[in-house]
C-alpha cells in the first residue's frame, strides 16, 4: 500500500527540524501564558521559573506540572489564554462538577486539531476518494467533531452519523459505500457482529477503521479486522490537549505517532515526577505548544505508556507512543466515558448509602457494562420491597446524572465486599484491557 | 393488638437462605411464620418468631441487616371463604395491603393471616368492626 501523508513535510521532517519547531514554539508559548494567564504565572512563580529560564525544549523539565486538579481549580475560565471573543468553540469531557474538563478553541486551534485528525485519516489510507463514516458521538464529546473536521480537511465525503441506531448505521454504510469507519473499538466490534448476523458483509465497502476513546487489545483488533474485513488503526487523544488526533497509528501498527509539532511528549515517573529516559514505562505528559485558547504546559495525562523514536517504516519521524498500559490514577473508561470511583462514592453518600461499595466493570458482547455493588445498611433497609426498589431506581437515576451512562445497581449483604487491610477494593475490571 | 415481625436482607444467591436458617437453628430460635419477597439480586425475609428481641440480636450479631415492623395477625377459620371475609372487610375500609402472607395455627381449624398496612390503627378498627380480632404477640 502506498503511504499517504496529509502534511508530508511536517510528518516526515528531520528530528532536528522537529526539535527546532518545538523549541521555538515552547519558548513563545511559555512567555504567552506567563503574561496572559495569572494561574500559570502563579504556578511558575511558586517554582521560581521565569520565561527566561525556558530557552529550548531541553528546559521543559523546569516547568511545573499541571494536573486535572488544577483544571478543576481553574474551572471554567482560569486557564484561558485568549479573550473569549477570540474563542469559537467549547468541548468538554463527560463527568459532572469537579471532574468535568472544559476546553476552549480559537478558529486557529480548530484548524490545527482538524489537521491532526486529517493526518490520522490519511495514515489509515484515507484520501478525497473516501467516504468517512463517523459514528463517534457529536456534541461536547470531541470524538465526532474531531474526525469530522479531519475528514473535511482530507476532502473525503463525510458522513456525520454520530453514535447509536445500529440499523441506520449499517444501512448508510451499505447504501453510501462508507470506506473508513471512525468509532470506539467496542462499537466497531458490535457493528462487525451485526453486519455478519444480517449477512451483509459483502454489501459493505469498508477498508479501514480509526478506533479510539477507549482501551482495546491486539486480540480485539484482530477480531474487528476479521469481522469487518478492514485494517484497524488506533487513535489517541484527550479533550485537555485537543481531542482525538494527538497521536495516531500508521500502517506499521506498532504504536501511535504523536503530532510533535503541536504536542511535546514526556514520560515521567508518576511518583517522583522525574523525566524518564526514552523506552521506559511511565506516565505520559503533554505540553501543547501551538494551542492558543487553552494551552497546557506539562499536563499529566495519568496514562501509563512507553515512547519510542525507532525509525518507522511508514516514513514518519514523529515519536511513537505505545497503547496506554494502565492509569496512574483510578480513572476508568467505560463506554468511552471517563468514570472516577469518587464520583460514584459521592452519589452513594448523597443518597444515604454507606461508602462500602465495589465497581464491577466488564465487557459483554463487546459492550462495556458497569455495576455498582452497594452494601445494605440498616438505614437504607425496608421491609417493603416496593420501597427498596424505589430507592434502587433513585440511585440508578442519580448515578446516570453524575456519570452520563447507565450503571446497574446491586444491593449486597453487609460486609460481603472483600476488604484488604480494612479497605474495600473499589474497582474490579474484568475486561483485562491492559 | 399487633405482632412484631423481623425483616431481613438476604442476597439472592444459592445457600444464603440456608445460612440464615442456620443462625436460628444454632440459637434455638423457632419460626412461626416465614415469607420471602424477592428480586433478581436480593430478597427480604419476613419472619415471626417467639422471642423477637433475641432473634433480632442474634441476626445482628451474625452481620444481617434487619428491622422490626409491627404487623397485624388475624385468626381466620381454616375453611373456604375464610380469607375472603377478612380481605373484604379491609377492602371496604379502603385499606391498602403492602404485603400479606398466611400460616396455619398449631391448633387445628385455624389459620393466621399477616397483614402489613400503612395505618395499623385504622385497620384494627375496620377488622374489629367486622368481627375479626387481631391477635397479640403472646397469643402465638
Amino acid at each position: 500500500m502506498t503511504e499517504h501523508y496529509y502534511q508530508p513535510d511536517i510528518e516526515c521532517a528531520s528530528r532536528e527540524q522537529i526539535k527546532k519547531w518545538q523549541s521555538e514554539r515552547l519558548v513563545k508559548q511559555v512567555r504567552h501564558v506567563y503574561e496572559h494567564v495569572p494561574y500559570y504565572r502563579k504556578m511558575m512563580e511558586e517554582k521560581q521559573v521565569t520565561p527566561d529560564d525556558i530557552q529550548s525544549v531541553e528546559d521543559l523539565h523546569k516547568l511545573p506540572f499541571i494536573t486535572k486538579d488544577d483544571l478543576r481549580d481553574a474551572y471554567p475560565y482560569g486557564l484561558l489564554a485568549k479573550p473569549l471573543k477570540d474563542c469559537v468553540r467549547i468541548q468538554s469531557t463527560s463527568g459532572t462538577t469537579g471532574r468535568r474538563v472544559v476546553a476552549f478553541y480559537t478558529q486557529h486551534d480548530l484548524d490545527l486539531w482538524d489537521d491532526c485528525c486529517a493526518r490520522a485519516i490519511m495514515a489509515a489510507g484515507g484520501t478525497n476518494e473516501d467516504v468517512v463514516h463517523v459514528c463517534y458521538g457529536y456534541g461536547l464529546f470531541t470524538g465526532g467533531p474531531g474526525l469530522n473536521g479531519g475528514s473535511h480537511k482530507v476532502g473525503s465525503l463525510t458522513l456525520p452519523m454520530s453514535s447509536g441506531n445500529t440499523d441506520r448505521q449499517i444501512q448508510f454504510m451499505c447504501d453510501l459505500g462508507s470506506t473508513i469507519l471512525c468509532c470506539t473499538p467496542s462499537y466497531a466490534a458490535y457493528l462487525g457482529e451485526s453486519i455478519n448476523e444480517r449477512g451483509l458483509k459483502d454489501q459493505i465497502k469498508l477498508k479501514a477503521g480509526i478506533f479510539g476513546a477507549e482501551a482495546w487489545t491486539e486480540e480485539m483488533r484482530r477480531d474487528i479486522e476479521k469481522s469487518l474485513g478492514i485494517k484497524a488503526y488506533d487513535i489517541y487523544g484527550l479533550t485537555e490537549i485537543s481531542g482525538p488526533g494527538v497521536a495516531f497509528e500508521c500502517s506499521e501498527q506498532t504504536g501511535m505517532h504523536i503530532n510533535e509539532d503541536h504536542f511535546i511528549a514526556e514520560i515521567i515517573d508518576p511518583n517522583t515526577g522525574e523525566v524518564l529516559p526514552e523506552g521506559e514505562k511511565g506516565e505520559l505528559v503533554f505540553t501543547s505548544i501551538t494551542k492558543e485558547a487553552f494551552p497546557l504546559l506539562r499536563y499529566r495525562t495519568r496514562d501509563i505508556c512507553v515512547l519510542s523514536r525507532e525509525k518507522c517504516s511508514c516514513g514518519r519521524t514523529h515519536v511513537k507512543m505505545s497503547k496506554p498500559m494502565g492509569r496512574s490514577d483510578d480513572m476508568l473508561i467505560v463506554k468511552g466515558v471517563n468514570v472516577f470511583p469518587s464520583q460514584i462514592e459521592t452519589v452513594l453518600l448523597n443518597k444515604g448509602y454507606a461508602a462500602n461499595y465495589q465497581i464491577i466493570v466488564d465487557r459483554v458482547n463487546n459492550s462495556d457494562t458497569i455495576e455498582v455493588q452497594v452494601e445494605m445498611t440498616p438505614e437504607m433497609f425496608s421491609d417493603s420491597l416496593g420501597r427498596m426498589e424505589e430507592r434502587e431506581k433513585e440511585l440508578v437515576g442519580a448515578l446516570k446524572a453524575m456519570l452520563g451512562i447507565y450503571a446497574k445497581v446491586k444491593l449486597v449483604a453487609p460486609k460481603s465486599i472483600e476488604r484488604s487491610e480494612g479497605k474495600a477494593k473499589r474497582v474490579v475490571d474484568k475486561r483485562h484491557l491492559y | 393488638m399487633t405482632v412484631k415481625q423481623i425483616s431481613v436482607f438476604v442476597e439472592n444467591t444459592p445457600g444464603k437462605l440456608a445460612e440464615f436458617a442456620k443462625v436460628f437453628y444454632e440459637n434455638g430460635i423457632n419460626m412461626r411464620a416465614l415469607s420471602v419477597a424477592d428480586t433478581k439480586d436480593f430478597g427480604i425475609l419476613r419472619v415471626i418468631v417467639d422471642d423477637v428481641y433475641r432473634a433480632a440480636c442474634v441476626l445482628k450479631e451474625a452481620g444481617y441487616v434487619c428491622s422490626i415492623t409491627k404487623v397485624l395477625a388475624v385468626a381466620i377459620p381454616d375453611e373456604p371463604g375464610g380469607l375472603y371475609h377478612v380481605l373484604d372487610a379491609l377492602g371496604k375500609a379502603n385499606i391498602n395491603l403492602e404485603y400479606t402472607y398466611a400460616f396455619n395455627a398449631r391448633n387445628k381449624g385455624k389459620a393466621y393471616m399477616i397483614f402489613r398496612v400503612e395505618d395499623n390503627e385504622k385497620a384494627i378498627e375496620a377488622l374489629t368492626k367486622s368481627g375479626f380480632r387481631p391477635v397479640c404477640q403472646d397469643e402465638f
